[in-house]
């Protein structure tokens, strides 16, 4: 009773790093609430998975394992979880923000009718006092995302609904294992007396997974393009100096929606977050959605005609320019100084 | 398709949020949100897209907006019957103010309930939130399975649609028995553009507030005569809900703080593109092991 939950997604079989990192900072509440922390995992071929898990801190690990559960289908997910969490109430409950998490959390919140709050970029325990009625609550989750396409900031909770529900981007979190490893207790769910007939009407025909090929995450010099470059072909250039300084290219929303690269280079609030050594923001003005996937990078260098863009504020170098002209300047000092 | 399909599509009214230029920023940094220009939401014109394209390979079938939003809202359902949509309902209320999704959700299934469509389609998200919660959150309401992040409907079955999903790593093909809610991707296809001749015939279409408020026009007389010009307009009360699951009452999550981002500026070196500062840059990076 009272724990906190996190639901394990599986990638290939293993856990995805979203889950791991939603772990550590489940970890993290669980200890400060002083309750236990627990895994979720409904898949197929299960066994020895605890083992990962506890590494992390899980203290238990809940599990449903049977084919109907892999690959995911919607109505089997969210009637064994939402079976689950009436059972055993935990009070936080948190899912990755993938096409998984997102898919099914706002289902098991509608039918617990328990709020949810998606793409949190922090989460905290705190105290809450009702503006109107004076109710104190203790140790709520804060659940902090911006809002409003970046503008703001919101720190949304829920007082009298449990669990209190959350998605977190991948990347958004640290991953680490814990100080001390869980217990990793195995509980198999009952689950078939949580599935209805009706549960099973979806029919999966094919399906085609990519193996992750971009790997922005990784790379310790990200150079990312917005709407500012302009075009798919001014991309090339981008890629250029990325191969040149052994890193990868990335993007802002806006630069993806024009259709310039793809929605893996994505980096933001609706992307991916990330830490390189290096970051060269080329044509990025730096709204807060891009910025809150990459202000903690070691160094930013922007590369924008606007000696006004917001991005410079949070820029170490403000290059004001083209890109165009710039970039081929950096490949070519770089290649003369580096021997 | 056996029957004909009575499609509703949901679709919101939002600020473009996309397009946060310098004259909205206020001198302190801020949103001035009044000085953003209010649109239809960018995913709902592709689930639009897909229903339209329903009622083109099939008999019978027709297309209707539903939104909830305030009065002006009326203006996105003008544009989707401009685009060849039927008509539409818009479901405005004081009572439905303040409401989180699960709020939203559940005012928007007291409606469908009463349209009883046979597919629901919506933007798989709001630019304004990124949510994508309403869409599953109606499904469960109504008791419905879903198809999120739908890109194209592969074939059309009697009872059931075959579905093209767009996930993170890939692709996935989903067979789903209608009645269904279905969430469509940015990655679907773009909405038709209006068509002027709907144009000419609809640009009267009203609500009828709006033909209240201006009873003596020539259009609102036209639009109070002609059925077809009349946008459906329900409060709470037409859609029989428990009020206590509307607005702020029925929303489990609370906003505690809202912190307007201001950027906090910092001391960049400003540079120029000319040849010495762009070599002396990288000969720094190389210097401090941030390169190679």
């Amino acid at each position: 009773m009272n724990n906190v939950f996190v639901y394990i997604e599986l990638e290939n079989g293993v856990p995805a790093d979203v889950s791991l990192e939603l772990l550590t900072k489940g970890r993290e509440l669980a200890t400060t609430l002083g309750v236990r922390l627990e895994a979720v995992v409904l898949g197929h071929n299960l066994s020895g998975i605890e083992k990962e898990l506890a590494k992390y801190g899980a203290d238990a690990v809940w599990t449903a394992d049977d084919k109907e559960f892999a690959p995911f289908r919607t109505l089997p997910h969210t009637a064994v979880m939402c079976g689950l969490i009436e059972q055993e109430k935990p009070q936080i409950a948190l899912f990755g923000a993938t096409s998984i998490g997102r898919d099914f959390a706002p289902r098991v919140s509608s039918a617990l009718f328990s709020g949810l709050t998606a793409d949190c970029t922090q989460l905290e325990i705190g105290d809450h006092k009702d503006a109107k009625t004076g109710t104190e609550y203790k140790n709520l989750l804060y659940q902090i995302r911006p809002a409003f396409g970046g503008n703001i900031i919101a720190t949304i909770v829920n007082p009298e609904h449990r669990p209190q529900m959350a998605t977190v981007r991948e990347g958004v979190m640290r991953k680490e294992y814990a100080a001390q490893p869980g217990a990793g207790e195995v509980k198999p769910i009952e689950w078939k007396k949580f599935i209805k007939d009706s549960d099973l009407v979806v029919k999966i025909l094919d399906r085609q997974i990519e193996e992750r090929k971009i790997n922005i995450k990784g790379a310790s010099v990200v150079v990312a393009g917005g709407y500012g470059v302009g075009s798919k072909e001014n991309f090339k250039l981008l890629h250029e100096l990325a191969d040149v300084l052994g890193g990868e290219v990335g993007a802002s929303r806006a630069a993806v929606d024009a259709g310039f690269t793809e929605h893996a280079r994505q980096i933001g609030q609706t992307g991916v977050t990330i830490r390189p050594k290096l970051y060269i923001a080329c044509g990025i003005s730096g709204q807060i959605q891009h910025t809150a996937g990459m202000d903690q990078s070691s160094m930013i260098i922007s590369i924008n005609t606007d000696p006004d863009a917001p991005i410079n504020k949070i820029a170490d170098y403000a290059i004001t320019g083209d890109l165009n002209e710039i970039i081929p300047k950096m490949i070519k000092y770089y290649k003369q100084n580096s021997k | 398709m056996k029957k004909q399909l009575k499609i509703v599509v949901l679709a919101k009214q939002v600020p473009d949020t996309r397009n946060v230029g310098k004259d909205a920023m206020t001198p302190e940094g801020t949103v001035n949100r009044a000085a953003l220009p209010a649109i239809f939401n960018p995913e709902d014109l592709n689930a639009l897209e897909a229903a339209l394209f329903l009622k083109d390979e099939t008999e019978g079938a027709t297309v209707h907006i539903l939104t909830m939003g305030p009065p002006r809202a009326a203006d996105i359902i003008r544009d989707a019957v401009f685009r060849g949509a039927d008509g539409g309902y818009l479901l405005t209320d004081r009572k439905f103010a303040g409401a989180d999704t699960l709020a939203t959700s559940y005012a928007l299934s007291c409606a469908l309930r009463k349209i009883q469509p046979d597919l629901i389609v919506a933007g798989r998200q709001a630019i304004d939130g990124d949510t994508a919660q309403v869409g599953p959150q109606v499904a469960e309401k109504l008791g419905l399975p879903q198809v999120t992040y739908a890109e194209e409907i592969l074939e059309i079955k009697d009872e059931s649609l075959v579905v093209k999903r767009r996930l993170e790593h890939g692709v996935e093909v989903v067979e789903c028995p209608i009645p269904m809610v279905m969430t469509v991707n940015a990655s679907a296809a773009e909405c038709r553009p209006k068509n002027a001749r709907r144009v000419m015939k609809f640009k009267n279409a009203m609500t009828p507030s709006e033909i209240a408020a201006a009873p003596d026009s020539a259009a609102a007389k036209m639009a109070a005569e002609k059925p077809y010009l009349q946008i459906f307009e329900w409060s709470a009360a037409d859609v029989d809900p428990d009020e206590n699951q509307l607005g702020l009452l029925g929303s489990p999550t609370k906003v505690k703080k809202i912190e307007n981002v201001v950027f906090q500026a910092k001391e960049a070196k400003k540079l120029t593109g000319d040849d010495k500062q762009i070599e002396e840059l990288m000969v720094e990076l190389i210097a401090s092991h941030t390169l190679g």
